[in-house]
């Protein structure tokens, strides 16, 4: 799961741009700048790297663990140029 | 570790309670004794000697001194230090302490304790390197962009460059501002005898280091330990209290508000009400045959001391001359300027330069009292006798 | 990686109340730095009590606001002489300055020197955008040759000072540069140079979108953080196309920007060696005078 504090957001698009699995897009939501934030898709294959976390400039992004049953927990085994390559 | 400076061992370093050494090293030796813990200099004739006794003594005593690579980053670095919890100082001459004024400013507006020993010469410019003058006892009221008030004093013997710079020390940690010791090449490069203060002998003022639970500390509003007092509370770095420094405009909670009035107005008002409400305590004067005088020296720094020997010519041949020496400079004595012009009919000034200090005088002196510059520049310290046809054109 | 700290927890832990959004224009890659700062932190393990954050003027420098610690803004170019006296009167505090590309090696360059020549313990973070970002785009010590700025209108014909190769030269302790849209390698660049003794340096390559990207073509944010992904290359990979690549291959490299660990020594600091000659001061003393 991804949250977004999107009052803070600025709207830089680094999160979507820079997801290895193109996981996020910007949506139709606006905070109160008028600047439309970031969400994950509604189909995605978001593996919780984190990049996007960790370049958010702007401290708006975590990503927390989505609760799944156990065993089926997906991680990226592989990464190449940071990238999931699975 | 931060470093504890231990006075016991300090006024061992410094040997023998009578000894004749000259005014640079006695403006170190002040230093010392007031627990200096950081000195940063940049050599600069003719206050070389201050930083070199420093250099030499104060490792001893557990402090640090480090030469800077220029002026600016020697005013820079005893700023940080004193946010790191200890009393730190420097020493300087005209072009230094005109590089300096970058810094001075920051001081001032972030309300950091720290002394500048500048032992003037003149300029403009690099001017005259090995010859004393008092070319900067504006520059220090009026050097740095801004409203603001400045702290100095001026020592007229070695003695005085020891004394006042404890003095010094003690209003810088009092006011948290940047004091100026304004001596000058001759005082600085005088030798005479000085009587060196026991640990017991000295009152030394510390800074107040804010106590208040953290979450209610307001570092730039009055104390919140000393009720009444303009002077904010002190957060040391590392103690806790998190507090932000900026040379912006800041509000009460020290973050920037460049942009809002009032908390501008708020902020320069008390910087410098912190200082001028107190005016008339902080006013240091020597007064010598004034009770009868009719025509008056007012002086400061090495000049009072051919200008004391002119008033005692003067009274020699009749004369109802006196002397008013200004020991503490800024904030300026008004009142005493003030009181003075009203009894005497003449005020003269003499000074090692054009004139500088004469114009403030001037502005507060009753407009019925004439006051003129008895300048000398090039290097040179009056001459009694020149000063004498000053008192006598006078009377 | 799981365990990291979130963007949720540095906002209570590590900002400052009422700060945040930072005044950082959009695509900028400052605030990236501060995140990447502090998850070395966290990953250190270091208490904010004990790191002063001290900085000088212009986009980087307002960053100590923005963290809920000890800081000292200061004046253009001075903040690595501020941040000595600061280690120099309490050397258990951990000084890491902040900077901009024009506050260290223009208006701050002599000091910069003289900091990393006396191998003064403290982290620089350097934030380099090749322009003067505050001041509306002027041309910087670090723009590349042909950068348009509003003080170059023609286009820089000076050339650009190398940060990093200037501070392996002067013989710093941690010398790294990286573009910041790698987190992994600033965040540990960062905690190395926290943990190495003496004068260390992170460069960090922040891309500026509004003033100079845009005037310099090189279009919006994306395609401007993708120039410096385009533009460099790692130190030891550029060694080895200069040596054994083809002509194709070489000609390809020569313009890109190096990016890696510089230098990295183990060598006493500056306030290291000054408590020691204290320590034999005092000693000495204490031997001739029988004690205090």
């Amino acid at each position: 799961m991804i949250e977004i504090l999107d009052d803070w957001c600025k709207g830089c698009e680094i999160c979507v741009n820079r997801c290895p699995v193109q996981a996020l897009e910007i949506s139709e939501i606006m905070n109160k700048k008028g600047v439309r934030v970031p969400r994950l898709k509604a189909v995605n294959k978001c593996y919780q790297c984190r990049l996007c976390e960790q370049l958010c400039p702007d401290f708006a992004i975590t990503v927390t663990k989505e609760e799944k049953e156990e065993g089926e927990e997906k991680e990226c085994k592989l990464i190449i140029g940071g990238v999931c390559a699975d | 570790m931060r470093y504890e400076l231990d006075p016991v061992r300090v006024r061992k370093i410094l040997g023998n309670k009578k000894q004749f050494i000259m005014g640079d090293m006695a403006i170190a030796y002040g230093g010392l004794l007031a627990g200096v813990g950081f000195f940063g200099g940049y050599p600069i004739t003719p206050a070389s000697e201050v930083a070199e006794g420093m250099a030499r003594m104060l490792p001893r005593a557990g402090g640090t001194f480090i030469q800077m690579e220029d002026e600016i980053a020697s005013m820079a670095a005893i700023i940080g230090a004193a946010w790191s919890g200890t009393k730190t100082m420097t020493a300087t001459s005209g072009p230094g302490f005109s590089l300096m004024m970058e810094n001075y400013g920051y001081a001032i507006m972030t309300e950091t304790p720290c002394v500048i020993a500048n032992v003037q010469r003149t300029g403009p410019s690099t001017g005259q390197p090995t010859q004393g003058a008092q070319g900067d006892m504006l520059q220090t009221r009026w050097g740095s962009h801004g409203d603001m008030m400045a702290i100095a004093l001026c020592p007229s013997t070695v003695q005085e460059c020891l004394d006042m710079t404890i003095e010094s020390f003690n209003l810088s940690e009092k006011y948290r501002h940047p004091v100026v010791l304004l001596a000058d090449g001759e005082v600085g490069h005088l030798r005479e005898k000085v009587v060196i203060p026991d640990v017991d002998e000295m009152e030394l003022f510390e800074r107040i280091e804010a106590t208040v639970d953290k979450d209610k500390f307001i570092p730039y509003s009055e104390s919140q330990t000393n009720p009444g007092s303009k002077v904010p509370d002190f957060p040391t770095f590392g103690s806790g209290y998190r507090s932000y420094v900026t040379g912006l405009t800041h509000n009460d909670m020290g973050f920037p508000a460049t942009d809002k009035q009032p908390d501008h107005e708020r902020l320069i008002n008390r910087l410098v009400s912190k200082i001028t409400d107190d005016r008339e305590k902080l006013t240091d004067v020597e007064e010598i045959e004034l009770e009868d005088a009719e025509v008056v020296f007012v002086t400061y720094g090495a000049s009072a001391r051919p200008a004391e020997s002119a008033v005692r010519m003067a009274r020699a041949k009749g004369i109802k001359a006196g002397m008013l020496r200004l020991k503490l400079v800024w904030p300026f004595p008004e009142k005493a300027i003030y009181d003075l012009s009203k009894k005497v009919n003449k005020i003269i000034v003499p000074e090692m330069s054009l004139g500088q200090m004469v114009h403030p005088i001037r502005e507060f002196a009753a407009k019925d009292c004439e006051v003129i510059v008895a300048p000398k520049v090039g290097g040179v310290m009056h001459l009694p006798v020149e000063l004498l046809e000053y008192l006598e054109e006078g009377a | 990686m799981a365990d990291m700290i979130s963007q949720a927890e540095m906002r209570e832990k590590y900002l400052r109340k009422g700060m945040l959004p930072t005044i950082f224009c959009n695509g900028c890659g400052h605030g990236s730095s501060l995140d990447y700062t502090f998850r070395a932190i966290e990953e250190l393990g270091l208490d904010l009590d004990d790191i002063v954050f001290a900085s000088g003027i212009g986009c980087s420098s307002r960053i100590p606001g923005y963290i809920n610690a000890d800081g000292l803004h200061t004046t253009h170019g001075r903040s690595l002489a501020f941040a000595t006296g600061v280690k120099a009167a309490n050397p258990d505090l951990n000084v890491v300055v902040f900077s901009g590309d024009g506050d260290a090696t223009g208006i701050g360059g002599n000091h910069f020197i003289h900091a990393a020549r006396r191998n003064i313990d403290m982290t620089v973070i350097i934030l380099n955008n090749f322009i003067y970002g505050m001041t509306g785009g002027q041309v910087a010590p670090t723009s590349p040759k042909g950068t348009i700025a509003t003080t170059a209108p023609y286009g820089n014909l000076e050339g650009a000072f190398d940060i990093s190769e200037l501070a392996k030269s002067l013989g710093a302790a941690y010398v790294a540069r990286w573009p910041v849209f790698y987190p992994q390698q600033p965040i540990k660049s960062i905690k190395d140079a926290i943990s190495t003794r003496g004068f260390s340096l992170v460069e960090l390559m922040s891309p500026c979108p509004t003033a100079y990207g845009r005037r310099n073509k090189l279009g919006n944010i994306k395609n401007l953080w993708d120039w410096y992904e385009n533009n460099s290359v790692l130190a030891e990979e550029y060694d080895k196309i200069m040596n054994y690549g083809t002509d194709e291959e070489k000609a390809a490299t020569i313009n890109k920007i190096k990016i890696g660990v510089f230098q990295h020594t183990e060598k006493v600091g500056f306030f290291e060696a000054y408590e020691e000659q204290i320590k034999n001061l005092m000693a000495n003393d204490d031997k001739k005078w029988g004690g205090v």
